[in-house]
């Protein structure tokens, strides 16, 4: 069943190529236009690049979680997987665990190649890849009740950029923390540990939510 | 209720096995607010719908189980072609479907040769034949169909017929809200008629 939801929107997310690679460029270009902005003074681009490349992917994540439920909606389909028998839940985490793939694997992936341009060391690229890696997961999970709560509303992308990004704060904090402290020569583990925790958090929280605020926004 | 306008009141029926209820009445009478209470989707403002002398809120996805509801939008998915969308319906609502029971599905639905075909290239009618497809596969009990013959010609409004038809003979249930006029040869007939 998960299996099934999630191989679906891979599928779809697949023939509709366009979309995923306008997120990619996206944080690409945001994360450039700073060095460039910028010029090469070294020292400051190094003590900016862990919150730049963490706002873009914040950021970059809210164009793609405004399509997370809404093509499912105005074709009907989200009726119909609302009916399936299983717990919507197990639907919904099926949901983001595409979009994590779909949307947020290829950030996480192309960050380390981004960040050279912001002279980081090898081992600290090697912090922020990690440190993406257990926090966008966050971005998907907490960005689905975003979605599921605006859905079928009008400027739902503003209201969900409102409600979610303040959500977005302690991953970015201890996200960007983690490549700082690789950065000044510190260990980041303490700032991936809290990571992890606030993901596993929000695995257990966010699909329950979600599901109840789907429920609400189709009755 | 819908916003603050009450759109039927004192309703109560039962239906048994082989029952066809035929849902009429003008525009906004509230037929499709009846069939999204009766599927689940919305919650009555007062009242309960019971399945098998239990509350649906209470039965949650067994319910479900054994329930298929066409709404007015298809459920068809653009990107995915006849023979995907009913496939991988049908495996989200736990019945996975052989190839050679999809695609004879398809060419029953009179879709033979289209089955490949990315759905947007289909037209209105076509796509409404790929989402009536899952009635042929799906081994529900209770029937909850909205408006389905909208769009649809003559041949395929006697295919809807007939299926229900045999839905009814294997003791199936099935509520159809719709302006046509619809005589079954099987099964209990009736009517229920709603008013503004």
């Amino acid at each position: 069943m998960l299996r099934w939801i999630v191989w679906r929107d891979l599928m779809l997310a697949w023939r509709r190529r366009s979309d995923m690679l306008s997120t990619v460029f996206f944080f690409v270009i945001v994360v450039s236009l700073f060095p460039l902005g910028i010029g090469p003074e070294l020292q400051l681009l190094r003590s900016i690049a862990p919150g730049v490349v963490w706002v873009a992917a914040l950021l970059a994540s809210m164009l793609s979680l405004g399509r997370l439920f809404a093509n499912d909606y105005q074709d009907g389909t989200l009726e119909q997987l609302l009916l399936t028998p299983q717990p919507l839940y197990l639907v919904v985490a099926g949901k983001v665990l595409a979009h994590w793939i779909i949307a947020e694997v290829p950030l996480v992936l192309i960050a380390p190649l981004v960040g050279v341009q912001f002279d980081l060391s090898r081992e600290t690229l090697w912090v922020l890849f990690v440190s993406l890696l257990v926090g966008t997961p966050i971005l998907s999970l907490i960005g689905a009740v975003g979605a599921a709560l605006t859905l079928g509303l009008r400027g739902g992308g503003v209201l969900i950029s409102i409600l979610i990004l303040p959500l977005y704060i302690p991953a970015l904090i201890f996200g960007a923390g983690a490549v700082e402290a690789s950065i000044i020569g510190m260990t980041p583990a303490p700032h991936l540990y809290l990571l992890g925790a606030f993901a596993i958090v929000s695995l257990l929280f966010a699909p329950w939510a979600a599901s109840a605020a789907l429920r609400i926004s189709l009755e | 209720m819908r916003g603050d306008r009450r759109l039927f009141s004192g309703l109560d029926f039962s239906l048994s096995s082989g029952t066809f209820v035929q849902l009429t009445g003008p525009n906004g009478s509230g037929k499709t607010s009846l069939l999204r209470i009766l599927c689940g989707l919305s919650a009555p403002a007062e009242g309960k719908v019971y399945w098998e002398s239990a509350d649906i809120r209470s039965l949650g996805e067994d319910y479900f189980a054994a329930v298929t509801y066409l709404g007015h939008r298809p459920g068809v998915k653009d990107e995915l072609s006849a023979f995907e969308n009913l496939r991988i319906s049908n495996a989200l609502n736990g019945v996975e479907v052989s190839r050679d029971d999809a695609l004879n599905a398809l060419e029953r639905m009179g879709l033979a040769g289209r089955e490949s075909l990315p759905a947007r290239f289909l037209s209105e009618g076509q796509r409404r034949r790929v989402a009536l497809a899952r009635l042929l596969v799906c081994n529900t009990r209770l029937w909850l169909l909205d408006e389905v013959m909208t769009s649809l010609d003559k041949g395929a409004v006697g295919l809807v017929r007939s299926l229900i038809e045999e839905h009814l003979n294997r003791g199936g249930i099935a509520i159809v809200a719709t302006h046509q006029e619809l005589e079954l040869s099987a099964g209990v007939n009736q009517r229920l008629e709603l008013t503004t």
